[in-house]
Formats: C-alpha cells, structure tokens, sequence
C-alpha cells in the first residue's frame, strides 16, 4: 500500500505494520496530523488524546518487534463514538449533562479492543445521547460532512462517520438505536455494520433504547467489517442481553459463503419520498445483483408503515427511564441554583438536556404514564412482534433483503427543523433495530451534486457472515469508499 | 389512546423532572401533538392474539453465580461528583 | 360504637448473600460510606444489570416455606420516581409477576399465661417479589449525605393480605415471619440494622362492616415493638377521629417509636406515578420443578412444626418448646444432645437448656457456637443424676465448671469428689448411727409419725458429705426402721 496511510484499511494496513512497512506509531502520527488539519472544518471530535494515543501506538510498536503483536487490529487507532466508556476518557454522549464526566471504567467493546491491541483514538461526535439522525443535536458543536461541510453527516454517529471518512481514524465504532450507524454511513460514504441485536456486548454503551441499542463498526470495506466485528462480538456476562451465539471467523467466511443468492426487494421501500437519485443508485445495485445470477424477489413487509410510530414509542419510553439516572447528584452537570433536591432535579436536568433530549424525555415519559401504557407501550410492543414476523416470513423465500439506508442523502445543515419529518427519515432503518436484525449500509455511488449514496443489505439473524458475503459480491465490484473527499 | 392525543405538559414535565420555559412548554405541546397524532397510526393494526416483543432474543434465566468483585474505591466514585463530604454525595437539603 | 381495625404489612426482608442482586461488588453493614459500591451501583453511563441467582434462589425458597404459588415465568420491571438514594432513579423490581403469590404466615397469639401456648392462626399472603434496597440518606444541618452501600442488595417485600386485627396479630405475624427467614437462613433479620422493615396498611370499620375503611399507610416501624405501638396508637387516632366525627384520609404517616406519635408525610413523589413497563436490560426468569425441588430440599422444618413434633415425640411442656422454637440452632443442640442422652431424659435435656445453658451464655455473653458446653455434655450430665451418680444439688455447680472450663462433667465430678455414695454398707451404717444416736425420734416415728423419719436424714448426709442419694437414704432408713 501507499502513502497516506490514513486513508489505509485495516487489512492493508495490518498487513504493512506486519512486514514493517510502517509503524504503528508513524501511522498513529499520520493520523494525528490529518487530524488536527481536518478536524477544525470536520468536527468529528468530541476531544482526543495525542499523548494516550502515541503511548498505546508505541506500546503496539514493543510488542510488534518481541513477537507479542496481538492480532489484526494491534496498532490500528479505531476512533470510539462517545458514548462508549474507556477508562480514564471523557464519556460525554455530546450532552452538557457529561461535559466534564470521567468513565472509571471500559466499556466491553473497549476492553475488547484494548485486548487485541487496538488503539482507542479520540471520542467521537454524536446527536446527545444518540438521538437524532444529524449530529446537529450535540450539545458542543455540529459535526459536519467531509464531502461536502454544508450538509450534515447524518446521524446519530456522525463522528464516527465523519471522522474515518476524512481520515482521522482506520476504522470507528458506532451504536444504532433506528438506524444511527447505517445512515451516517450511507452519509460519508463508509461501510456501516448494525449486527444482530444481543451480538455486541452493550456493557459500556451510555444507553439510549436498551432493547433497540447496538454497537457496530464503521469501516472503509466491508472485510474490515468483518475484522472488527470478530473482535468486538461475542457474549458477555455483564450484558443479560448479549446473546450466547458462535463467533464464526467472519473475514475468512464472507469469503467461503458463496452464492448466488435470493435478494429480497420489499415493495414497502421504495414508494413516496425516495429520492429518485437513490432510488436509481440502490436499483443499479439489484442490477448487480441479477447479473451475478442472484435471485431477485419482490417480498413484502407490510407493517413497515407502523414502524416509525412503534420505535418513537418503545424508544423514548425506555429513553425516558434510561436517563433519569443522569440527576446531578452523583455525577453530571449540577445546576448551581437549586435550594432542594427537587429543585436541583428540575433545574440540573432542564440546563443540562438540549431540546431533542427533552423532547423525547418528555415524549417517553407520557406514552408510559398512568392510564397509557396498554395503548401505547404494550400496543407498540406487539406491532414491533408484527414487524419481527414479517421478516421472518420474508426469509423463508430470500436470504437477504436489500432496500435504501436513507430516502435521501445528506440534506444540508438547519434544512431539517420539524421533529415528526426527521423521525420519518428513519422509514428504512428502524424495522431492523425493531426486529433485531443485522443489517449493513454500503456505498453505492455519489449524486450528481457529489454527495455519498448507500444501500443497505438486511440480514437474518446471527448471520453476520453471510450478510458481508452478499455485500461484498457488490463492493468488489463497486469500491466507492475508494473514493475520498477532497478536505 | 384517546383520539384525541392532549399532552398535559407541565404534568408530564414534572414527572420527568425537567423545568421547562413557557416556551418550550408550547413548542413541545404542539410537536408532541404532532408525533402523537401520527402515533395513533398503530391503532388501525390488529394486534389481538399477538405476543408483545419485550426482547429481540429472549433467553431465560441469564444469571451470575453470587460471588462478590472489586468495589470501586470511594475516590473513584467521589472523582465526578459535583459535591461531596466525608466520603459521601452531598445534596442540598432534601425536603420529605 | 365498636370498630374493628383491618390490618395489611408489607415487610421489606433483606436477602443474605454475598453480592448485590444486579452487582458484583459485596453486601454488608457498617462499612465506610461508598466503599461497597461499583459502576453498576452508582448508576453510571452504560452499565447494565446482571441478576444474581443467589437472591432467586433465596425468594423462592421463603415462597416454598410459606406455601406459596411460585411462578413458572416472571419478568423484573423498572419503578421509576425520582429520590437521591435511588442511583438510577428507578428500582428494579417485580410489577405485575411477582415470583410468589399466595401462601399464608402461621402465627401465635399470645397466650392468656406465659407458661400456655396461645391460638394458632394462619394470615394469608398475597405475594413475595424480588426487588433492589436503596442508599441511605443522612441528613445534616445544610445538607444531606448519600451513601450507597447499601444500594442494590437483594431485597423481598412480603405483602400479607389486609387479614390482622389487633396489633397484636401483627406483632406475632412479623414474630413468626422472622423466625421462619431466620430458620432457612435467608437473612438474620436484624431491624437495627434495616435488614427487615415494615410498613403498615391500616384502616377501621364498624364491627360487622364488610365494606374495607380509607387506609393510611404507617411507615417506619423500625422495630417489632414498635410495630404493635404504632398500629396501636393509629387504630386509636383513627376510632377517635372517626369518633368526633372526623374523616380518614388517605395518606403516608410516619411513626415515631421515641414519642409513640405519628405525623402526615407530604408525598415524597409529587405526583406518584411509577410508570412501570418491563426492564429491557433483563431477561426473564422460568423456575421449573426440577430448581424448586432442589430448593425445597434444602427447606428446613419450619418452626410451629418443629414445635409440634417436640411435643409429641418428646413430650416437651410448652415452656422448653417456646424457648427452644425461635431458634433454630438452640432447636437442633437439643436434638444432639437427647441423642445422647435417649429420647427419655429429653424433658430434663431440656430444662438443662433452657435454664442453665442459656443462663450461662447470657453471664459469659456467648452465642450457642462460643459456648463451650457441647450437647453431649449435657447428656452425660443429665444421665449421672438420672443414676444417681452425681446428686441434682451438687449438679448446678458442675455445669458451671463444664460452662467455664468445656469439660465433660465426668472427670469434673471425679476431681471434686462429688460422686454419690454408691456403697450400701457404708450407707447403713450411717443410717444405723443416726437412729441409734436420737430415740425420740425413733419413738415418734415408731408412734406413727412418718415425717420423724427426717430428723435422722441431716446426720446421714452429713455423715456423706452431702453426696448420698437422698432417695436411697430414704429407702434405707425405712429398711432398718422396719426391722427395729
């Protein structure tokens, strides 16, 4: 591989540390510097930690030349979105509740990364506490898209996005609740892997929707997918939820599962709203798909419509008791007002939350209070089991489903104010978190104006393997992520 | 759910614990009543008979054996409180 | 007009276990403040509960001793209300499957004496669940102080049906609860120490009233005694407001053992809402026969039945059983120690135990386990005097000395020389001195007054240094006065 290395991948790059074409700590030095000249425009970065970084590259480094190197990822700085813990780091979920908090501990998925010897660089930008679908929610500062700094990366990952999409990081972490990795993926142009609800360890992961939340890797291709996925996956008793699944080796079996498969297309996906450019992106990668001899089936999804309604109500009503912690008394901000404890509550939360916190606190807080919970939780409950058999049923007939990430690409900074038209923006990624499955957002092209495309591959579940397979069938053939903004 | 979604803010606000301004009270009553308006979609779907998915992937009985860890050392849990005393959280008076 | 009290407790019951129910940092009492705490505890960003099967286990057992239905599936839900010593503001805890329901408390009225056992009489639960115990706040002058921990240990509010009547009933239903923790090892129960509390739901009715009055909530009855106070002094605030023609109203009172008087607690939620749906973050819990019966194998007698086969099988009076009964170790000491001795001497076993035993643990301030008289001590003590061995005089002392020093009281009564006389020459040849040396009496008792007989007694014992066998002394004397 060639210089810049910052725009390296995984493979490559581990493979160019392994022969000792690099170093660990000229890459880490490599990425700093692209940081620092990016960073001011991009505004990926919650904050990040130069000394820590070139210590752990150094200590990569040691291990390399004594023959300890720890696997693929030794030496490779992975950027963490922040709301995943590492102790020692700041642990803000971009909230003004967390501005000065410390996490005393790791989260499951840093602690896995650490074991394999990666560096844990830089704490990422997100919509506070993950909830939006722009990074225009952080409480410290919008992140904005490397291809284009007029339009939002998406969200709620947009650091994450944003950051290894201009280069500050080799790989990056982000969490999906309705869609908070895929999309910004489909935003910046990088490869997004939601996995099967209980794959990742949620231990460590601030959370927002437990029973939606999952953490997953932003890579430049998909076998670097498959790289950090293999290292991140797996049960975890400090997760109840973390399910006891078979760790396959995924790098070396999305490249032994073969096809050619059946791909579903759900009708639901490509009605009123989809912009006629990623309609045409996403229906030239079925193409693809048809040439490599893949079945293609219409299949359908027919709560798909109920989706939005069900996710806004079991994500805020769990949103609303997950945050409660954050009170001001043992940690956080606390509003210097307040002459009781009550007060103290009302004021700490109330300076401390931005608007779409609030909003969905508030939101949340009402679809769960006396007299409600029948007629929306349960309600929501039950239409999310609808939903989950809809696709069940579908994965009788295909092995995958292949459908839009987002109706549109990134849409400009402010363009988008009113709450109700940015949750159905979500239309096409919340039926996976609500059913549990994985699902991976992968580049399929650029808009005439320049702006990033995805499509989105919807797996079954714990088949992670197979779902890079399909994807990779497409991205061998169609490597957009090759293709870097201009910064 | 009534027809007729009307969120009583200051109720719900004070339940959540967040002192909202005037403004923000409005703001938020009429954007709530817009996503609980669109809400009310979930009522034409026939849910009779169907289970409600609590989990994606239920497992029973996920539990760890009762043997005691590290505890965190008080320094640790006192490092981001916003006020402490004598080894303890310090909040202003709480009134009963 | 007469009114009768409807009575309803909840009992919060600490659990004993090792480790928190969601944490694996430790339990305990009277450590520093936050040094039994973890990032699970203290509700920080990202952590996630993990049950512990210990405190289930625990739970399910209490429901099996108690005859409760124990659920084949239930779920943990989250009861969300803000308070500064709750960490995330929210308990876990069990909202409409609780693991047990049913099931009722034996309990035991007191009785008209304190030698009689009292009416017997089942009060109904209504159901057991598992749930999560709260910091501790203490308040200071300016502010107030949180320590957590105590937070996150596995607690289980026991909830009796509205079925007691005096506070009497309640005092023995909290009475016989305890016992029964204490006997299957689920917690000690200590109410010093929190490890169980009681609230109490209280309300009246005119007599032969059907219809249930407005109930006030009675908090804060940190101990057994001041729970039969409490209740009492509310039954008589309510009958003497309902009396001048006041209202009940339904509200939170708190109770103050130190005055015996009660106050109105403003609501500590300003609007109770809880807001209870199932927590994402645990998995449900299914109990199958094979885990309870596991568990009920490990289940021990439960008091009021172990008191009832003392009484039959070993013809205990009521008097040893209701000192043995509340304590499950004092209980199975005896069973060793009448094992030794044979079920026949159990009754003195018995009193050996209940009079001497815990006397001299309570002079040495020992427990059972520190005590250094051990169960076949006792028999064999028992059984010198049933042989005469070692008189039932001289015998008080010797448990001293077996109490202080752990030894068998054999070689004691050796070394002090207390045996009784055992040789019948010796003895009669005394008897023979004794009436030889006072004629009068001979002659009174010779003219039919029987009770001469005991002026010759002192001379033989004294002849005996006190260590012959009054009985046999009797025996002897009457032989000889016979043949004169």
């Amino acid at each position: 591989m060639t210089p810049p290395y910052y725009f390296g991948t995984i493979a490559a790059l581990s493979e160019a540390l392994s022969v000792g074409k690099v170093s660990s700590l000229q890459l880490m030095r490599e990425v700093i510097a692209r940081t620092r000249e990016v960073e001011p425009r991009v505004g990926a970065f919650n904050s990040f930690d130069e000394l820590d970084a070139l210590a752990q590259a150094s200590a990569s480094d040691l291990r390399r030349t004594e023959g300890r190197t720890l696997g693929l990822l030794d030496g490779i700085p992975i950027g963490l979105k922040d709301v995943i813990a590492v102790e020692g780091q700041p642990l803000t979920a971009s909230s003004r509740m967390l501005a000065n908090f410390v996490s005393p501990y790791d989260a499951t998925v840093t602690r896995k990364l650490k074991a394999a010897g990666a560096i844990c660089w830089g704490r990422l930008n997100l919509d506070e506490f993950a909830m939006g679908s722009s990074t225009e929610n952080s409480a410290f500062k919008p992140t904005r898209n490397p291809y284009n700094l007029e339009c939002v990366p998406g969200g709620s990952s947009g650091g994450s996005a944003a950051a290894l999409a201009a280069g500050c990081a080799i790989a990056t972490l982000g969490s999906d609740t309705g869609g908070s990795i895929r999309q910004p993926a489909s935003f910046c142009n990088v490869v997004g892997l939601k996995p099967t609800y209980g794959l990742v360890s949620r231990y460590g992961l601030v959370a927002y929707a437990s029973s939606l939340d999952q953490i997953g890797p932003m890579t430049r291709t998909l076998e670097d997918a498959a790289i950090v996925l293999g290292v991140i996956a797996g049960h975890d008793r400090n997760d109840s939820t973390s399910y006891p699944a078979q760790i396959p080796d995924y790098r070396s079996a999305m490249t032994t599962v073969r096809g050619p498969w059946r791909i579903g297309i759900p009708k639901e996906y490509f009605g009123e709203g989809l912009d006629p450019e990623v309609e045409s992106a996403v229906q030239a990668a079925i193409a693809h798909y048809r040439t490599l001899g893949c079945e293609i089936r219409t299949v359908s999804l027919p709560h798909t419509q109920y989706g939005i309604a069900a996710y806004y109500i079991i994500a805020t009503a769990e949103c609303s008791s997950n945050l409660a912690r954050f009170d001001g008394v043992r940690y956080g901000h606390r509003s210097s007002e307040a002459r009781d404890v009550n007060e103290l509550y009302f004021k700490s939360r109330a300076e401390g939350f931005g608007q779409e916190v609030k909003r969905r606190i508030v939101l949340g807080t009402y679809v769960l209070s006396s007299g409600y919970y029948d007629a929306y939780y349960l309600r929501a409950q039950k239409v999310r089991a609808l939903i989950r058999n809809d696709f069940l049923a579908a994965y009788r007939d295909v092995d995958a489903i292949l459908t839009p990430v987002a109706p549109t690409p990134a849409f400009r900074h402010g363009a988008k104010k009113d709450p109700l038209e940015l949750y159905l923006n979500d239309i096409y990624t919340i039926g996976v978190n609500l059913a549990g499955l994985p699902a991976v957002s992968i580049p399929c092209g650029f808009t005439r104006a320049g702006l990033p495309m995805g499509l989105q591959l919807i797996g079954q579940p714990f088949r992670e393997a197979e779902l890079l397979a399909i994807g990779r069938a497409y991205e061998r053939e169609h490597p957009w992520a090759e293709r870097h903004p201009s910064l | 759910m009534s027809s007729e979604p009307n969120i009583n803010i200051e109720h719900i606000a004070t339940l959540a614990r967040i002192a909202l301004t005037d403004d923000e009270k409005r703001i938020f009553a009429s954007q709530l009543g817009d996503v609980l308006a669109y809400i009310e979609k979930l009522r034409e779907v026939d849910v009779s008979g169907v289970e409600p998915m609590a989990h994606a992937f239920p497992v029973f009985n996920v539990w760890i054996e009762d043997v005691s860890g590290p505890a965190l050392p008080v320094e640790a849990v006192l490092r981001n409180a916003p006020a402490s005393r004598d080894n303890m959280i310090s909040v202003p008076k709480v009134v009963e | 007009m007469q009114y009768e009290a409807v009575i309803g407790l909840e009992v919060h019951v600490q659990i004993r276990t090792e480790s928190k129910i969601f944490a694996r940092v430790r339990t305990g009492y009277g450590f520093e403040p936050n040094t039994l705490t973890d990032p699970v505890v203290l509700a920080l960003p990202g952590v996630l509960p993990v049950m512990n099967k210990a405190a289930l286990d625990a739970v399910i057992k209490a429901g099996l001793m108690l005859g409760c239905r124990i659920a084949p599936v239930c779920k943990w839900d989250r009861k969300n209300y803000f308070y500064p010593d709750s960490p995330k503001n929210y308990q876990i805890s069990q909202y409409d499957q609780p693991i047990c329901s049913g099931g009722s408390v034996e309990i035991e009225l007191p009785g008209t004496a304190r030698n009689l056992m009292g009416e017997h009489k089942r009060i109904p639960l209504t159901r057991i669940h598992l749930e999560e115990d709260v910091g501790k706040l203490n308040h200071a002058a300016g502010d107030s102080l949180i320590d957590f921990n105590r937070a996150g240990t596995p607690l289980m509010e026991i909830v009796s049906e509205p079925a007691m009547h005096t506070p009497d009933e309640a005092f023995a239903y909290l009475t016989a609860l305890r016992t029964v923790m204490i006997y299957a090892g689920i917690s000690d129960c200590d109410m010093e120490k929190g490890q169980l509390r009681c609230d109490a739901n209280i309300s009246i009715r005119p007599k032969g009233e059907q219809k249930l009055g407005t109930k006030v909530e009675l908090k804060n009855l940190n101990s057994i005694s001041f729970v039969r106070d409490g209740i009492g002094h509310e039954i008589k605030r309510q009958i003497a407001l309902l009396s001048s023609g006041g209202k009940i109203s339904q509200e939170t009172r708190d109770y103050d053992g130190m005055t015996g008087t009660s106050q109105s607690l403003r609501s500590k939620e300003m609007a109770h809402d809880y807001r209870y749906f199932p927590d994402p973050d645990l998995m449900p819990v299914k109990v199958d026969d094979a885990w309870k019966d596991l568990l009920q194998a490990e289940c021990p007698e439960l008091p009021f039945e172990k008191q009832r086969r003392f009484f039959e099988q070993y013809r205990l009076p009521y008097t040893i059983t209701s000192v043995l009964i509340p304590d499950r170790g004092l209980c199975d000491y005896f069973e060793k120690a009448v094992g030794h001795a044979g079920e026949g001497r159990a009754q003195p076993v018995g009193n050996w135990i209940v009079n001497d035993l815990l006397r001299e643990m309570n002079v040495q301030k020992q427990s059972l386990a520190e005590s250094r008289v051990r169960p076949e001590h006792i028999a064999e003590l028992v059984k010198l005097i049933d042989e005469g061995t070692l008189l039932s005089n001289l015998a008080k002392d010797v448990f001293v000395e077996m109490a202080a020093t752990g030894m068998r009281p054999a070689p004691i009564i050796d070394a002090r020389g207390l045996k009784a006389t055992t040789s019948v020459d010796e003895l009669e040849q005394w008897c023979r001195e004794a009436i030889q040396s006072n004629a009068k009496s001979l002659a009174d008792f010779k003219a039919g007054k029987d009770s001469a007989i005991n002026a010759f007694k002192g001379p033989v014992m004294k002849a005996a240094k006190g260590k012959a066998n009054p009985k046999l002394v009797d025996e002897t004397l009457r032989r000889l006065l016979a043949q004169i």
